[in-house]
C-alpha cells in the first residue's frame, strides 16, 4: 500500500469516526436539553400516535412547506427532489458496500442513475433561487452556497466517474470494503474518485456542525414532536 | 393623525422588497432602575454586560431545547420570511423570521459553536457590542410571538421562542420593556395588570349590574370572592373598565345568571393576562398564574373559567398545569380549566340557555382567530375545537355570519399587530402597520358581505384594533368580543323546561 492510500485509509476512518460521534453528540445533547413548557404549534395531536402521524408526511412531504405560497412551491420542488435523489444515490452506493449484494440493492441501480442525472438540475434550482429572490438573497449565507456548492460538486464528480473519467469498479468496491473490514487496502487509481471521496468526507465531517442537523432536528423539534394534554398530563422538568 | 404612512387598503395582501432599516428606529422604552429593581432585574446595563449575556444565553441553551434546536438547524430555506405580518407592512428585513432569528443566531456561532470561534466572519459569527444589543431591543420588541412563522417552516421553528428568549436575556444585563415590566410589577403587587385595587373592583362590578339593570331590566349579578361558588371566572383586568371589553363581561354575567350556576370573580386573581410569558421569564409565568391556582383553592369553588383572553388563555391552557401543578381539588367533570367559549356553547347545546339571533340583525359578523388561541391552545376537546367553537357560537348568536380569506384565518390567522407585549404608544407604528394583513382581509369581507362587526376573544386584539381601526378609517365601535353578541342575544328571565 502507498503513502496516499495509506493517508485516505486514515482520513476515512477520522471522517467516518467524527461524523458518527459528532452526529450522536448532537442527538445526545438534545435529548437531554428539557422542554420546559407545552408548546406544540396547534392544532396538535393528543396522542404519541398522532404525533407520528403529524410527523410521517413532514418529513416524507415536507408537508409545511407546501402551506407556503409560490416561492415554497418552487423551494418544494428542488427540495423535494434533491432529498429524493439524494436518498436513492446512498441507495445507488450500498452496492459497494454490501458483499454479496442484496436483491433490494440491486434493485435501485437503475433508478439511483436517473435520480444521479436529475440531481445537479434541483440543486441548481435550489442555488438560483437564493440570488434571484430579494428575501432569500438578504437572509442567505457563505455557508448556504457551501452546502450546495459541495454536494453539487460530489453528484457531478460522481456522473463524470460514471460517463467520462471511468474507473475501475472492482478496485473501488475492494477499498471500500477493505475500509469496512479494517483491512484497508491499496487505493482506485483515479485522481477523478480521489476527489469525489475527499468531498464525501468533507460532507461527513462538516454534517454534525452544520444545519444538516436538521434531517435529526426535524423529529424532535418541540413545536411538531409534542403531545397537545397539557390538561391532562402534568409536564414537568427537573430544572422547572 | 399619524406622522407615518398607514397602509392603504386595498384588500390585497402583497410582500413588499427588502427594505434595510424600514423599522430600525422604533423601540419600546426602556424600563427605569426602579421598575427593573422591583422586577427583580438589575437595574441598569454593567461594564461587564457581555459576561452576564453569555452567561443567560448559555443557561437558555441548558434550559430550552426549543432555543437549542431552533438555533440549530435552521436551514434558511425562507418559507418563513413572508409570513411574517411586520415584514408584509415594513419590508424591513429584520422582521423577516429567520432574518430575526439571526439576531440571535449569529451570536450563538461566535459563542457557543466551534466553527464560529474558527471561522467568525465567514461562519456569519457576530461579536456582541453595543450596536448589536440596540438591534436586539428594536427588532426583539417588534415581534407579537404569535407563531405565524412556525407553521410554514419545514421544521417548525417558533421565532417566538427566540423572542422570548432574547427578551429574558436583555433583562438580565439591566434593559427591561417599561411596558411590560410595568404590568408584570402591577400583576404581582396588586393583582391585575391595571393596578386596580379590590374595592375599585367592586365598584366597577356594581356598574356593570346597573347597566344591565337599566338595559334589561333584569337583576344580573357579578359576585366578587364568594367563597364556595361552583365556578372562578378569571378573565383579563380590561374587562372591567375597557370597551368594548366590558361589553363581553355583560355577556359572561348573562351567561352565568340564565345557566342558573353560582359563580364568582376574584380581587386576588382579579387578571387572566400573565405577561411573565411575553418576557419569557418562566419565575414571573409561575408567580403570576400561582395566584389563580390560590384563588381557586381559597373560594374552594369546582371549576376554573378563562374569559376571552388570548395569552391567558395560553397560559391557562397549555403552562398552568406545568408552572403551578394540575387543579386536582376541582371538579374532574369539565375540563379544567375551561374556556368560556366552550362552555357557554355546551349551554347553547343543551338548551340551558337560549339565543335570538335576531337580536343581533343589525351586524355582519366575521371572526378574528387570535394566534395564543390558534396556534398555542387549544378550545374544548378536538384539536381545532379552537376555530370551530367560537364560529358555532358566533352562529348560534347570530344570522349573518361570513369568514375572511382562508389563507388569513385558522392557523394560518394573522396577528392583530400588538400582541406579545407590544401593545404600547411608543411602538404605534409598528402595530399600525403590523395590523395590515389582517386588515387587508377585512377590508374584503366588508366589501363584500358589509361586515360591521369584527368578533374577537382576546383583550389584546380588542384594545389594538379599537386603537388602530381609526387609522384605517373604520369605526372602533366595530370592534367586539364574542360574549357581546352572546349577551344582546341571550334571552333572559323565566326558561322553559330546564
Ligand atoms: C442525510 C440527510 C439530509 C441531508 C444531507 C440534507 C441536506 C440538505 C441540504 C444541503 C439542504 C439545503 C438546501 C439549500 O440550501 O437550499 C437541505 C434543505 C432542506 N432539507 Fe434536508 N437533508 C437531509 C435530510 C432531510 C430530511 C430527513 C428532511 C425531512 C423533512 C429534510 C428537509 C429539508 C428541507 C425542507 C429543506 C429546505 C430546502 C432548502 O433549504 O432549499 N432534509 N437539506
Ligand atoms: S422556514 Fe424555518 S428553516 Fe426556513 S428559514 Fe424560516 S426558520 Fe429557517
Ligand atoms: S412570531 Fe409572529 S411576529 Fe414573531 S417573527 Fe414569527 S410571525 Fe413575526
Ligand atoms: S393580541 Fe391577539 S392577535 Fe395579537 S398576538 Fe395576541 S392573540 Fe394574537
Amino acid at each position: 500500500m502507498n503513502g496516499l492510500s495509506s493517508v485516505f485509509n486514515l482520513l476515512a476512518y477520522i471522517a467516518a469516526a467524527v461524523f458518527v460521534l459528532g452526529f450522536l453528540n448532537k442527538v445526545v445533547l438534545y435529548f437531554k436539553t428539557p422542554s420546559p413548557l407545552k408548546i406544540p404549534t396547534t392544532p396538535a395531536p393528543k396522542t404519541s400516535m398522532g404525533v407520528v402521524v403529524r410527523l410521517i408526511p413532514e418529513v416524507l412531504f415536507f408537508r409545511s412547506l407546501l402551506k407556503g405560497g409560490i416561492t415554497e412551491k418552487i423551494l418544494w420542488l428542488g427540495g423535494w427532489v434533491f432529498h429524493v435523489c439524494f436518498l436513492l444515490i446512498v441507495l445507488r452506493h450500498l452496492r459497494f458496500f454490501t458483499y454479496p449484494v442484496p436483491e433490494c440493492i440491486m434493485f435501485f441501480q437503475q433508478i439511483g442513475i436517473w435520480a444521479g442525472l436529475v440531481f445537479p438540475l434541483a440543486l441548481l434550482i435550489l442555488i438560483v433561487r437564493r440570488f434571484l429572490n430579494d428575501r432569500l438573497a438578504t437572509i442567505t449565507l457563505f455557508a448556504d452556497y457551501f452546502v450546495l456548492g459541495l454536494i453539487i460538486a460530489i453528484g457531478s464528480t460522481g456522473l463524470l466517474l460514471k460517463y467520462f473519467a471511468r474507473t475501475n469498479l472492482v478496485d473501488v468496491k475492494a477499498f471500500i470494503l477493505g475500509l469496512l473490514t479494517l483491512s484497508p487496502v491499496q487505493l482506485p487509481d483515479s485522481p477523478m474518485f480521489l476527489i469525489h471521496f475527499s468531498l464525501v468526507l468533507i460532507l461527513l465531517v462538516y454534517f454534525p456542525f452544520s444545519k444538516l442537523m436538521h434531517a435529526w432536528g426535524i423529529l424532535i423539534s418541540p413545536t411538531r414532536a409534542q403531545v397537545d394534554n397539557p390538561r391532562e398530563v402534568r409536564h414537568v422538568t427537573p430544572w422547572a | 393623525m399619524a406622522d407615518f404612512k398607514v397602509p392603504e387598503l386595498t384588500g390585497e395582501i402583497i410582500t413588499p422588497k427588502v427594505t434595510l432599516g424600514a423599522t430600525s428606529g422604533i423601540k419600546p422604552f426602556p424600563a427605569n432602575a426602579e421598575l427593573m429593581g422591583k422586577v427583580g432585574f438589575p437595574a441598569e446595563k454593567s461594564a461587564d454586560w457581555k459576561v452576564k449575556f453569555l452567561a443567560k444565553m448559555g443557561d437558555i441553551l441548558k434550559k430550552y431545547k426549543s432555543v437549542r434546536v431552533f438555533l440549530d438547524i435552521c436551514v434558511r430555506c425562507g418559507a418563513c420570511t413572508d409570513k411574517c405580518h411586520y415584514y408584509l407592512s415594513t419590508g424591513d428585513p429584520r422582521n423577516m423570521p429567520v432574518y430575526r432569528q439571526e439576531l440571535m443566531r449569529s451570536v450563538y456561532r461566535k459563542y457557543f459553536t466551534t466553527s464560529g470561534k474558527l471561522f467568525g466572519g465567514l461562519a456569519a459569527a457576530r461579536e456582541l457590542s453595543d450596536e448589536l444589543l440596540e438591534e436586539w431591543i428594536t427588532y426583539f420588541y417588534q415581534c407579537s410571538e404569535c407563531r405565524r412563522c412556525s407553521v410554514f417552516c419545514p421544521y417548525g421553528i417558533d421565532t417566538a421562542e427566540i423572542t422570548m428568549a432574547a427578551r429574558e436575556i436583555l433583562d438580565s444585563i439591566g434593559i427591561g420593556s417599561k411596558y411590560n415590566l410595568a404590568i408584570i410589577n402591577k400583576a404581582e403587587t396588586i393583582g391585575n395588570n391595571l393596578g386596580m385595587p379590590g374595592p375599585a373592583l367592586r365598584n366597577t362590578l356594581d356598574f356593570v349590574e346597573e347597566e344591565i339593570q337599566e338595559k334589561t331590566g333584569v337583576d344580573v349579578k357579578l359576585p366578587l370572592d364568594v367563597e364556595g361558588a361552583d365556578i372562578l371566572l378569571v378573565t383579563p383586568s380590561a374587562d372591567f373598565f375597557a370597551e368594548p371589553h366590558i361589553f363581553s363581561l355583560e355577556g359572561y354575567a348573562k351567561v352565568f345568571h340564565q345557566a342558573g350556576v353560582s359563580w364568582t370573580l376574584s380581587s386576588h386573581a382579579s387578571e387572566g393576562g400573565n405577561f411573565g410569558m411575553f418576557i419569557g421569564n418562566y419565575n414571573h409565568m409561575k408567580t403570576i398564574n400561582k395566584r389563580i391556582w390560590d384563588a381557586a383553592r381559597d373560594l374552594k369553588v369546582k371549576r376554573v373559567i378563562a374569559g376571552e383572553c388570548g395569552h391567558a388563555w395560553r397560559v391557562l391552557y397549555s403552562f398552568s398545569n406545568t408552572l403551578n401543578g394540575p387543579f386536582d381539588f376541582l371538579d374532574p367533570n369539565y375540563n379544567v380549566p375551561q374556556h368560556i367559549c366552550d362552555y357557554t356553547l355546551d349551554l347553547v347545546k343543551k338548551g340551558a340557555i337560549k339565543l335570538d339571533k335576531t337580536a343581533n340583525d343589525d351586524f355582519s359578523v366575521t371572526f378574528h382567530d387570535s394566534c395564543n388561541v390558534a396556534r398555542a391552545s387549544r378550545i374544548g376537546n378536538e384539536p381545532g375545537g379552537q376555530f370551530t367553537i367560537p364560529r358555532e357560537l358566533i352562529n348560534a348568536a347570530c344570522n349573518k355570519f361570513v369568514d375572511m380569506a382562508e389563507e388569513t384565518i385558522g392557523e394560518r390567522t394573522f396577528c392583530c399587530g400588538g400582541g406579545g407585549g407590544v401593545l404600547t404608544d411608543e411602538l404605534i407604528e409598528v402595530r399600525v402597520k403590523g395590523a395590515m394583513p389582517r386588515m387587508q382581509a377585512l377590508k374584503r369581507v366588508k366589501d363584500s358581505n358589509g361586515v360591521n362587526f369584527f368578533a374577537l376573544i382576546c383583550a389584546i386584539c380588542k384594545a389594538q384594533f379599537t386603537k388602530i381601526f381609526p387609522y384605517y378609517g373604520i369605526e372602533m365601535e366595530e370592534v367586539g368580543g364574542i360574549h357581546q353578541l352572546v349577551g344582546n342575544a341571550i334571552v333572559l328571565g323565566a326558561k322553559e323546561g330546564v
